[in-house]
């Protein structure tokens, strides 16, 4: 399950940036075409953070939508379905803009 | 780095004293207050892409081609990389990294194949990613212009995450796993540079059809090119071997680095 490697990233990423911070929230956007499923990343941050200085923050996530834009036609739109990447115009030589993402947003120190 | 500061390690005059005891390790006159919430706005995976870049440079400073080969369990990885081992033995050097969840079943059939290899076992991990990778490197110390194939863990989810520094990414399907696979896992066939369909010669007992299957690589992955191949009657094969060849950076030209993925 790659929802704990992707958790434990985000223990290092945030120690790194704040080194002995007790953390109380973290915010992340986990992008819908990023492959991470939230709810496993939910189940996976709480394993992963136990005995660190993010034991047991909140972590809200946010799911922002899949954005393409076509090479073709120039079209900028969000796919209805995230696996087939297909613009209106028929191409499929489409450019992901957004969705893909997997960010620590911010979080909140106590 | 302080994300209120931007001051990193480096420049941290205090980072120096950390471990002095009397201050915090980032302790500096603007520190975060209790409850303040800090904008950090890094990726997640931040550190594994660091790593990555790093290999990637390593092998670039050596003209090595790093090859990231990724498919379900048993599409034929190994097999294709022992009769890859065998033909190409005194045509192109090829040295793989071997990554499974437990044994070094793998790596002894492609050391019998007469290739240089270095087994990583990721326990419950089921996915490669750029320190394991790194560490091996160092440890095949490959020859210049030569390629090194790593073999990911059986799995078409996970890897598709994690860059390990390779200059492509290799997916594998065989002819029995379905025309739908790029449907179903399109994540990891849209990260391809090359799909290539295994076992054709158990086409005829198996409703796989590769019309289909190459639509939906066209509209999951456009970018990818798409090769066929039998490792146990040779169909194909040399159609592989061009392209490994056509892909080792020579003294004379720079490598392609793999453009890393947008957010
Ligand atoms: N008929 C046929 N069988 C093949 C071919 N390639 C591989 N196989 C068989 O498929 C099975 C799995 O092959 P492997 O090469 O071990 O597959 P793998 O992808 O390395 O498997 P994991 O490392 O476990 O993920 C073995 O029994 C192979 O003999 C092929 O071209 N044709
Ligand atoms: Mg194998
Ligand atoms: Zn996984
Ligand atoms: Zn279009």
């Amino acid at each position: 399950m790659h929802e704990l490697a992707i958790a434990e990233g985000l223990v290092d990423g945030v120690t790194e940036r704040l080194p002995g911070r007790k953390i109380t929230s973290v915010r992340v956007e986990i992008g819908a075409l990023s492959g991470v499923v939230p709810d496993a990343l939910r189940f996976c941050f709480a394993l992963a953070t136990e005995g660190t200085p993010l034991d047991g923050a909140d972590l809200e996530i946010s799911e922002p939508a899949a954005k393409c834009e076509c090479a073709d036609c120039g079209l900028a739109f969000e796919p209805e379905d995230g696996r087939i990447l297909l613009c209106p115009c028929g191409s499929a030589n489409v450019a992901v803009v957004s969705g893909q993402q997997l960010l620590i947003t911010s979080v909140k120190v106590a | 780095m302080c994300a209120t500061c931007g001051c990193s390690p480096l420049s941290d005059p205090h980072q120096s004293h950390g471990s002095h005891g009397q201050h915090e390790p980032h302790e500096h006159p603007h520190d975060h207050r209790p409850g303040e919430e800090i904008t950090l706005e890094q990726k997640i995976l931040a550190k594994n892409d660091g790593l990555a870049q790093q290999n990637r440079a390593w092998l670039r400073d050596r003209g090595i081609l790093a090859v990231n080969l990724m498919s379900s369990p048993g599409s034929g990885k190994t097999t294709l990389l022992e009769r890859s081992g065998r033909d190409l033995a005194g045509r192109l050097p090829l040295s793989v990294i071997e990554g499974d969840q437990e044994t070094a079943l793998d790596a002894d059939r492609i050391r019998d194949a007469g290739c240089q290899v270095v087994q990583i076992n990721t326990g419950a991990g089921c996915h490669l990613d750029a320190a394991m990778v790194g560490g091996a490197l160092r440890a095949l110390y490959p020859p210049p212009n030569s390629v090194v194939i790593i073999e990911n863990v059986g799995n078409l989810v996970c890897p598709a995450l994690f860059d390990l520094g390779e200059a492509a990414r290799v997916v594998l399907a065989s002819v029995t796993e379905g025309t739908d696979k790029p449907l179903k896992y399109p994540q990891m066939f849209r990260s391809a540079d090359l799909v290539v369909v295994t076992k054709t010669d158990l086409g005829p007992y198996v409703d796989f059809d590769i019309s289909r299957f190459g639509a939906y690589i066209g509209q999951v992955s456009p970018q990818a090119m798409m090769i066929h191949l039998s490792a146990l009657d040779g169909t194909g094969l040399p159609l592989w071997y061009d392209w490994l060849s056509s892909r080792i950076p020579t003294a004379a030209t720079a490598p392609m680095p793999r453009v890393s993925t947008p957010d």
